[in-house]
């Protein structure tokens, strides 16, 4: 049984690390962009002022105060105070606002935009009484931000194509066909191609991971081991969905298809290139369907907050049953030959 | 001693079209059976529901006197008529990944020394030609030193060079021991390498036997061709059959000298006459009414 698996596992690994063109481009593709983006934003990010609104309970209510009717500023709500002063520790808000009485706000006092929205938070307040509370914090710049998204972008990507569309070719040009008439089965044959495809794009990630992060620097607050964990269950997650698209398409055509409809919500929704923080209920709740959110929320946890094990747990357990449930019905519905 | 291989009643139907009605036959140890017909009688359907690669609508596949599974799949050899390898990888690595596939394995040197493939081994297999590939394929049906082999046209596409140097790796094969199916439709193919055939059509086989034997049965005598422009009588004092297509008609000669001398009042010229041997060829156009490969 192992033997067959390692037999498959060797043959695609070397198909693969043989491909010069796609390897190549595995690798330069996320390298390009975290750069092309740490050269455009530099150390900001999004030049909207971010205001945060400290409420337990109600949405953020423009009638409720007149610096809620300031343009150019995103209001976003939050409920975990913890939560909220961290993004003003890290400049991700440029102020944090609770409407009292008295009204109490949050600022980091080393934040050139905070300086600003602060500013015209008083202007808004007249002579009315408030507490100031100063937060102080280095900055996270964005490429800091984006670089978990860079990387589980192409971990997506390599993930779901190149296990998806390797799938379907194999099944259209007979090379399925050829190795359903050995003793190889079905479940045999899917363990090899995630495991050839986790080793591949991990070995990837970490190469480009750490010559971004020694190159620019980029923050890492958490345990390495950690971050390695969450890109393992999360690269699985993503493996698993890739066999499962691919389990009984015959057509490339088709595949593709299928793979974009999947890969693009993820790559708007999951939080690659912005935070959802300031998107309604229904599109938060939508994003969290996808393994990919789940993969972002827990690198940048430990990235950038310094997240532990206990905190980012959930997400890792919640990734590897993705897995399960994906490859069991990919191996359950798995066709070897076209119909 | 359970034969090496049965079909009984292979049925496989799709939506308004019935592929194979009701195919059974047995194959003995040792021996190479060919199963014949023209592109779409259903052969390499009937074959890829014995080697388990398609589902039949009904019928049973038995194996070495049980029903197909494990050690059949263990034990066996295929090579396909439309099949692909993984690109970049090279023949000996292709080789090497089949053979670990098995508990059973042949000793691949003798293999890549067999089927003439010691110059190819650090060859893509993107690179190979279609005589090359088709060795490499041939090959990978040996890795697990098989009892039975599957040959589903395995020379189409191939030069008469190659096509030839095929068949006496076929008969090496054979030498040794292992059950050969053979499916094609070179009849001359099947002529040379099959103890037994059956002929398909349309789904079903309409004879089997031994290939000599039944050219036998079917024609005491040699084959006359007569241009139809040359003849200028009715033959209706011969036995004959027109044969459009070509242009023809053939007459079974039991004593050749005694036809020519009763055809000689019937035609303008005796020169474009052409006495052959009967063939496979002959036989299914007699028993369909439809050339092999029309």
């Amino acid at each position: 049984m192992f033997g067959r698996i390692f037999a498959v596992f060797t043959a695609r690994n070397r198909e693969f690390l043989r491909d010069r063109g796609t390897l190549t481009w595995n690798i330069v593709l996320p390298v390009i962009l975290v750069f092309a983006l740490a050269f455009v934003f530099g150390g900001g990010g999004q030049n909207e002022f971010t205001v945060g609104v400290l409420d337990a309970l109600d949405e953020p209510d423009t009638a409720r105060h007149p610096f809620m009717e300031t343009d150019y500023i995103e209001f976003v709500e939050f409920r975990d105070e913890n939560d909220a002063f961290r993004k003003v520790e890290h400049h991700q808000l440029d102020l944090l606002v609770e409407f009292g009485p008295p009204l109490r706000y949050w600022v980091n006092p080393d934040s050139p935009k905070g300086y600003f929205a602060e500013r015209v938070l008083l202007q808004a307040l007249a002579d009315a009484p408030a507490v100031k509370e100063p937060i102080i914090g280095a900055p996270i710049r964005y490429v800091d931000w984006v670089l978990p998204g860079i990387l589980g972008m192409n971990m997506m990507f390599s993930c779901l194509f190149g296990v998806g569309y390797v799938v379907v070719r194999y099944r259209k040009n007979g090379f399925l066909k050829r190795l359903r008439a050995t003793p190889l089965r079905p479940w045999e044959f899917i363990v090899a191609q995630v495991f050839s495809r986790l080793i591949l794009i991990m070995a990837i990630t970490a190469f480009v991971y750490a010559g971004t992060h020694l190159l620019l620097d980029t923050r890492m607050e958490g345990s390495y081991l950690l971050l390695f964990v969450i890109a393992v269950a999360g690269a699985m997650s993503l493996i698993s969905l890739g066999l499962l698209i691919a389990a009984r398409v015959t057509s490339e055509e088709l595949a593709g298809g299928l793979l974009n409809m999947i890969t693009w919500p993820m790559m708007i929704l999951s939080g690659v290139w912005f935070s959802l923080e300031g998107a309604g209920d229904f599109v938060r709740n939508l994003a969290r369907i996808f393994p990919l959110t789940h993969i972002l929320d827990a690198a940048r946890a430990v990235m950038l907050d310094g997240a532990t094990l206990a905190t980012v747990l959930p997400t890792i357990l919640l990734l590897l049953l993705m897995s399960v449930l994906f490859l069991a019905a990919g191996a359950a519905i798995f066709r070897w030959t076209p119909r | 001693m359970p034969p090496a291989l049965e079909a009984r009643n292979l049925v496989k139907q799709y939506p308004g079209v019935t592929a194979v009605d009701g195919v059974s036959f047995t194959v003995a140890e040792g021996r190479c059976f060919g199963l014949l017909g023209p592109n779409g009688a259903g052969k390499t359907t009937t074959v890829e529901i014995i080697e388990g690669v398609m589902t039949a609508t009904s019928g049973e596949v038995w194996y070495r006197g049980e029903p197909a599974g494990t050690r059949f799949r263990e034990e066996v050899g295929i090579q396909f008529q439309a099949t692909a390898l993984q690109d970049y990888i090279t023949v000996r690595e292709t080789l090497e990944m089949f053979s670990r596939l098995y508990d059973r394995r042949a000793d691949i040197n003798a293999i890549i020394d067999e089927c003439s493939l010691t110059e190819l081994l650090d060859r893509d297999n993107r690179k190979l030609s279609g005589g090359q590939r088709q060795r490499l394929f041939l090959a990978v049906a040996l890795v697990n030193r098989p009892r039975l082999v599957f040959l589903d046209e395995p020379t189409t596409g191939l030069d008469p060079q190659a096509r030839r140097n095929f068949w006496d790796l076929v008969k090496r094969i054979r030498t040794q021991g292992t059950t050969v199916i053979l499916t094609t439709h070179y009849m001359d193919e099947a002529q040379i390498l099959c103890d037994e055939i059956a002929i398909m059509d349309r789904g079903r086989i309409i004879t089997q036997g031994n290939p000599a034997e039944l050219l036998q049965e079917r024609y005491p005598g040699l084959i006359i061709e007569i241009p139809v422009a040359d003849i200028r009588g009715d033959l209706a004092t011969l036995e004959h059959r027109l044969i459009d297509e070509a242009g023809l008609v053939e007459i079974v000669a039991v004593d050749v000298a005694a036809t020519i001398h009763m055809l000689v009042p019937e035609v303008h010229s005796l020169n474009r006459i052409k006495i052959r041997q009967p063939t496979l060829e002959d036989l299914f156009l007699d028993l369909t009414g439809h050339l092999l490969r029309a």
